[in-house]
């Protein structure tokens, strides 16, 4: 799988989230509290809401139609109504960008 | 008087008419709000649960303590009348924001809230958070919301006995018993996972060896005291709960995805606030559900510009949804569409903005055609 840029690192603020949509598919790329980057399927799994419209509380993104949460780190679902974890996929910083392993 | 031809069941006739024309986990209309404010107005905090739950505990507290003091007497009304209304009215709301999981920032505090606010209300947690996370994916979508409380006409004397806690006590009641016997209705499963369901039924185990309990004290004391503090306060202490809660869609437009056409946000004193937990603000919560409760006066500041004028009384607020209610009777198509100020983005017909009160929904239509149960309409 190719690495994709996705943003520059100084585009998402600590502790929150940014949408990227790649050929068809859409992501989320996070910033931690402690500044390590991750990234998820960027539809919650319960419904197809843009988690980037919620809200990150230290590893956690809850989604913000029902408050369904994952640990962004693993996509672990952790609170009801969401049941089904998120994808997952490596994250790496280069020369002040996010570049992401996603299917091509 | 037209029978109601509305098909309300969840796995009604409507349901899947509404499927069909794309109403049901359909994008909403959302004011435009920059993700760095809403953000902000996100944020999660404990203090002010903390501080609203301390006093709500206190007032239960010295309302109890002055009921029981002095039980049977009738200066023990006033201490019960707040009590109850602490109980089955305060309680609801904090089932409600806990629910959401936004009133406090720690998780096991919205947790332990909410299994108190439910045990309080008679409302299994699991199965009222999944049929209030239905409730806010199809708003008042006809055959997929199961929190509609006035169907079309209104059956009156449901509404009126609802003050005294009457039809939601027989429901949770009812489900209580069959959760703990194991069973779950079809209804139900239709939005609760399979996954989640031995939740319910061990809640519901524990509730009922809790009301046994209550029940052998009320016996051995040989007296119903034990209830007016575990119980009945349903039914003397919901009327507030109803009250406001009639106010959040009634009388408004159903089948449509734009919140501010079935909701309404009306302002209340800080009293009754206090009670609702601000739900008073329903059009930004249901916009918006992750802004914590004590937001929200906050957000209805920042988006009011885009949504109808908010009633100024609870007082308006009936004027709108008595005569609403009336001429549903004669005409179920009716609803009230509340006119937008100039600076609000206009009702927009891809969000079924189009409907006008006294026509069908658009591509349903057929309302005064077969009743529930019939053969869909071929398309
Ligand atoms: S859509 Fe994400 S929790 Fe429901």
């Amino acid at each position: 799988m190719p690495w994709i840029k996705a943003c520059a690192a100084s585009e998402i603020d600590e502790e929150d989230l940014v949408r990227f949509d790649h050929a068809g598919r859409s992501f989320a790329v996070y910033h931690s509290p402690d500044g390590e980057f991750f990234c998820t399927d960027g539809l919650c799994t319960h419904e197809d809401v843009h988690l980037a419209d919620g809200l990150v509380i230290d590893y956690v993104i809850e989604c913000p139609k029902h408050n369904g949460q994952f640990d962004y780190r693993t996509g672990e679902a952790m609170r009801a109504p969401v049941c089904k974890d998120l994808g997952t996929y490596p994250v790496k910083v280069e020369n002040g960008d996010v570049l992401i392993e996603v299917p091509a | 008087m037209p029978q109601c031809s509305r098909d309300y069941a969840l796995l009604g006739r409507d349901a899947r008419l509404a499927e069909e024309i794309g109403l049901v986990s359909a994008r909403w209309y959302h004011t435009d709000v920059p993700r760095k404010e809403m953000k902000a107005l996100m944020q999660r905090h404990d203090g002010p649960a903390i501080r609203d739950t301390a006093i709500l505990f206190a007032a239960m507290i010295a309302s109890a303590a002055g009921g029981i003091a002095f039980w049977p007497g009738w200066a023990s009304v006033p201490f019960w009348a707040v009590y109850g209304v602490l109980y089955a009215s305060a309680m609801d709301s904090r089932w409600h924001e806990c629910g959401h999981g936004t009133a406090f920032r720690t998780r096991w505090m919205n947790d332990a809230l909410y299994q108190l606010a439910c045990f309080c209300m008679m409302r299994n947690p699991v199965l009222w958070r999944w049929s209030h996370t239905r409730h806010h994916t199809d708003t008042i979508i006809v055959g997929h919301d199961p929190e509609i409380i006035a169907m079309r006409p209104a059956v009156v004397a449901r509404l009126v006995l609802n003050l005294f806690g009457i039809f939601e006590f027989a429901g949770n009641a009812r489900a209580m018993l069959s959760l703990a016997a194991g069973r779950m209705s079809e209804e139900d499963r239709s939005f609760v996972p399979e996954s989640e369901r031995p939740a319910a039924y061990r809640i519901a185990r524990i509730w009922l060896a809790i009301y046994a309990g209550v029940a052998a004290i009320a016996l051995a004391t040989g007296s119903v005291l034990p209830f007016m503090l575990v119980g009945l306060p349903v039914f003397y202490g919901s009327w507030h709960m109803v009250l406001t809660g009639y106010m959040q869609h009634l009388g408004l437009a159903e089948n449509v995805l734009d919140h501010r056409l079935n909701s309404r946000t009306v302002l209340i004193n800080p009293v009754s606030r206090f009670i609702y937990w601000n739900m008073n603000y329903h059009v930004e919560h249901h916009m918006f559900p992750m802004v914590p409760y004590h937001r929200l006066k906050d957000l209805h500041e920042r988006i009011r510009h885009d949504l109808p004028p908010a009633h100024p009384s609870m007082l308006s607020a009936y004027r709108e949804i008595l005569p609403a209610l009336a001429r549903q009777f004669s005409d179920p198509d009716w609803f009230v569409k509340r006119a937008l100020p100039p600076t609000a983005k206009p009702y927009r017909p891809e969000f079924h903005g189009d409907l006008e009160p006294g026509q069908p929904t658009p591509g349903i239509g057929g309302y005064a055609a077969p009743p529930p149960g019939a053969a869909l309409p071929a398309e």
